[in-house]
């Protein structure tokens, strides 16, 4: 299925005869191969939401993180190498501190998407380097309203109305695509995004997994938070009625 | 009398200085005078001491001629490269937070009084006022400069809220004029700076136009005078 670059894939630095740099291509699919992170922009907030597919029955519940704050007014959800992206979050909240350190004003989310997609690239091009293993949707709300961005492993970020990464990505663009964005709340959005990762999870072939979502919205005065219990209930309730009515058909 | 006789003109450039910023319904005014002196002998008597930073923040500056212009003259590139990675004008508190590190990082070798004013899409019109030791304080108004002592109560009693442009250019002015009657290290002509959505503008009062304050005598065989005259030969009389 995927194209093999023989000899052209060895090192970051070199480029195939079509083109491709092939490491950047393979850093990609430990993306790919990860928990589905789902990001969305509603009328007054952003909403993150992340498949975490347990590994083990011991792990505590809410154990291994995988939304981040960066800042008082902005949050990642990581998906693929944990430990890459651990790198990729202590880096933005880095960016966020000297930014405001220097300027004296929170980093505008644009600059820090900007920051974050060139610290990604500057790893794809040294060959004693090798590429983040890791895509992040980082959602942020500033003076010029909520924004939404992912950055991928070649270090290429764009901004978004709604995006999803990792295994069940095909499957959520296209429920996030049905979904009225500029019509929805971010209490509505929650439940939303709690149905899609419910939707993408492929029972068969993967374990349980665990729902983590936040948000960053009017509701929750401008500052990224985790979603609140009682709503983050609400969600999964709706969510797993939603499978009922689509598994009774 | 006699050491005034040999003033030294290589001491360093101070502006003894009269500055205000003032905020109104829209934007803000910023006002200076115009006396660079080095110790009695007024090196400039028609400086502006109103400075540009960018298209929208504009800064007073006091004290040391060179500390300020030195320091202005920093905060002008790091804003200019601020806008380009923006890709939109530097908000005025920027501006003010980048003259405030260097002020206050380096105290021990700055001498400078800096009112930061301007306007932008967000705050609307802000004043920003960054004394000696690089303090940052936000105001609806500022004062500063070795004139500004005279012009503390003067404010109590004269500053509102939410002026139009014209009364807060007038209270500007009127106040500049009073601190330079009072003040010998200020003098000249007032300069105002106006900074609101619509863009910049610069206004000049020569000191004729300036009212008379208590004891002030009006001017007699001044220059103005002998070249308005038809006949602008000096001591013609």
């Amino acid at each position: 299925m995927s194209s093999i670059g023989t000899g052209y894939d060895l090192s970051v630095t070199t480029f195939s005869p079509d083109g491709r740099v092939f490491q950047i291509e393979y850093a990609a699919k430990a993306v790919d191969n990860s928990g589905t992170v789902v990001g969305i922009k509603c009328k007054d907030g952003i909403v993150i939401g992340v498949e975490k597919l347990i590994a083990s029955k011991m792990m505590l519940p809410g154990s291994n993180r995988r939304i981040h704050s960066v800042h008082r007014h902005s949050g990642m959800g990581v998906a693929g190498l944990a430990a890459d992206g651990r790198q990729i979050v202590a880096r933005a909240k880095s960016e966020a501190h000297n930014y405001e350190s220097t300027y004296g004003e929170p980093i505008p989310i644009k600059e820090l998407a900007d920051r974050v997609a060139s610290y990604v690239h500057l790893c794809t091009l040294y060959w004693w380097l090798r590429p983040f293993g890791s895509g992040v949707i980082l959602g942020g709300y500033d003076r010029d309203g909520p924004q939404l961005y992912m950055v991928e492993p070649s270090g290429v970020s764009y901004r978004y109305f709604g995006a999803a990464i990792g295994k069940g990505r095909q499957a959520a663009k296209t429920e996030i695509e049905k979904l009225k964005l500029s019509e929805l709340t971010c209490r509505q959005g929650v439940i939303e995004v709690a149905k899609i990762i419910y939707g993408v999870h492929d029972e068969a072939k993967d374990k349980t997994f665990e729902l983590e979502m936040s948000w960053v919205c009017d509701e929750s005065n401008r500052q990224h938070q985790k979603v609140p219990e009682a709503l983050l209930e609400e969600a999964k309730a709706a969510a797993k009625a939603a499978l009922e009515e689509m598994d009774a058909d | 009398m006699d050491r005034d006789a040999t003033a030294d003109v290589n001491a360093p450039h101070s502006m003894g200085t009269t500055i205000i910023g003032v905020t109104y319904n829209g934007g803000v005014i910023l006002g200076a005078d115009s006396r660079t002196s080095t110790g009695l002998y007024v090196a400039n008597r028609a400086s502006d001491k109103i400075t540009q930073l960018t298209d929208n923040v504009y800064i007073c500056r006091s004290g040391s001629a060179a500390d300020s212009q030195i320091v202005s003259d920093y905060v002008r590139y790091f804003l200019h490269q601020h806008t380009i990675q923006l890709g939109q004008p530097a908000t005025v508190k920027v501006a003010a937070n980048l003259v405030r590190l260097l002020s206050y990082n380096n105290k021990n070798m700055l001498q400078t009084g800096i009112i930061v004013g301007g306007w932008d899409k967000y705050e609307g019109g802000k004043i920003y006022g960054i004394p000696l030791g690089g303090t940052i304080l936000e105001q609806p108004f500022a004062i500063g400069g070795s004139g500004s002592s005279y012009l503390y109560g003067f404010f109590d009693q004269a500053w509102k809220e939410g002026m139009t442009k014209d009364e807060a250019e007038q209270l500007v002015v009127k106040a500049v004029s009073l601190a330079i009657a009072r003040d010998g290290a200020s003098g000249g002509v007032v300069r105002t700076v106006t900074i609101n959505s619509e863009g910049v503008t610069r206004n000049f009062y020569p000191g004729d136009t300036l009212p008379l304050w208590h004891d002030e005598v009006e001017a007699h065989d001044s220059l103005l005078d002998i070249l308005n005259a038809s006949n602008p030969e000096p001591m013609s009389t």
